[in-house]
């Protein structure tokens, strides 16, 4: 089978999984959390370990908390998974990128900010759990 | 469905993959011109694969901006490679689009 046709049945497959099936796979309890330690529990953060390891580049001010663009890399050796927070949101819980066969440790995103707040990032790396946050002060509320 | 911008460059030792999106991100606290809420429309899950093989994984809140950027970068992957997205939103909607690597 060629690569196209197999992506396309790939596609139309997954298209008729049902809902419920991809709604399994959402982390809902965690991304509907409205306090932090409640979304890192549902994550199943534990232990924390404070790291310079994990690079953040985020600017000091955003103008506009719609769009705040996010850049995370982590150099900490077999890392599997980048999560990341903003303290203060509505629902703190952004994100949870995973990694395999390849992928490095490093991810850009544009994330939305309430108010000036802590974005913490929570890097998972051979089954143990590293955190480092950058504080980015917020001039308009950018979750509506 | 023609709704993703990607680019799949090979800068040295890595692969590196920009893909923007096209999806209102609505939280569901947001109010229209009538103080009606606009319902919880958004990006769940992202998968991102090479060459067929699943590399990302990524579940998404409402707190990623609209329309979503995303760069990933991967190491081992060549010109010519193929890199494909998909994403499936919390209506049931998904969207699918591939890109043939090129040299930067």
């Amino acid at each position: 089978m060629r690569r196209r046709e197999f992506l396309l049945g790939f596609a139309a497959f997954v298209a008729l999984l049902p809902t419920k099936v991809l709604a399994a796979l959402w982390n809902k309890a965690a991304f509907e959390s409205v306090q932090l330690k409640d979304a890192s529990k549902y994550l199943n953060v534990d232990a924390e370990i404070p790291s310079a390891d994990i690079q953040i580049v985020a600017p000091d001010r955003a103008e506009n908390g719609a769009i705040v663009q996010v850049e995370v890399k982590s150099n900490i050796a077999n890392t599997e998974a980048i999560a990341i927070f903003v303290d203060k949101n509505p629902t703190p819980l952004i994100a949870n990128f995973v990694f395999s066969n390849g992928a490095e440790p490093f991810v850009v995103t544009r994330i939305k900010m309430a108010e000036t707040s802590d974005v913490k990032i929570v890097v998972k790396a051979d089954g143990r759990y590293f955190t480092n946050s950058k504080n980015v002060e917020v001039l308009e509320n950018g979750c509506g | 469905m023609d709704n993703m911008k990607m680019r799949a460059q090979l800068k040295g030792d890595f692969v590196e993959v920009k893909v923007l999106m096209s999806h209102p991100m609505e939280t569901g606290r947001r109010k229209d011109d009538f103080g009606q809420l606009i319902p919880a429309h958004f990006v769940q899950l992202l998968t991102a694969t090479l060459n067929g093989k699943t590399v990302l994984e990524a579940q998404w809140g409402t707190g990623i901006s609209k329309n979503p950027y995303l760069t990933f970068r991967l190491k081992g992957a060549k010109v010519g490679d193929i890199v494909a997205v998909t994403w499936h939103d919390n209506h049931g909607a998904t969207a699918t689009q591939d890109i043939v690597v090129t040299q930067a």
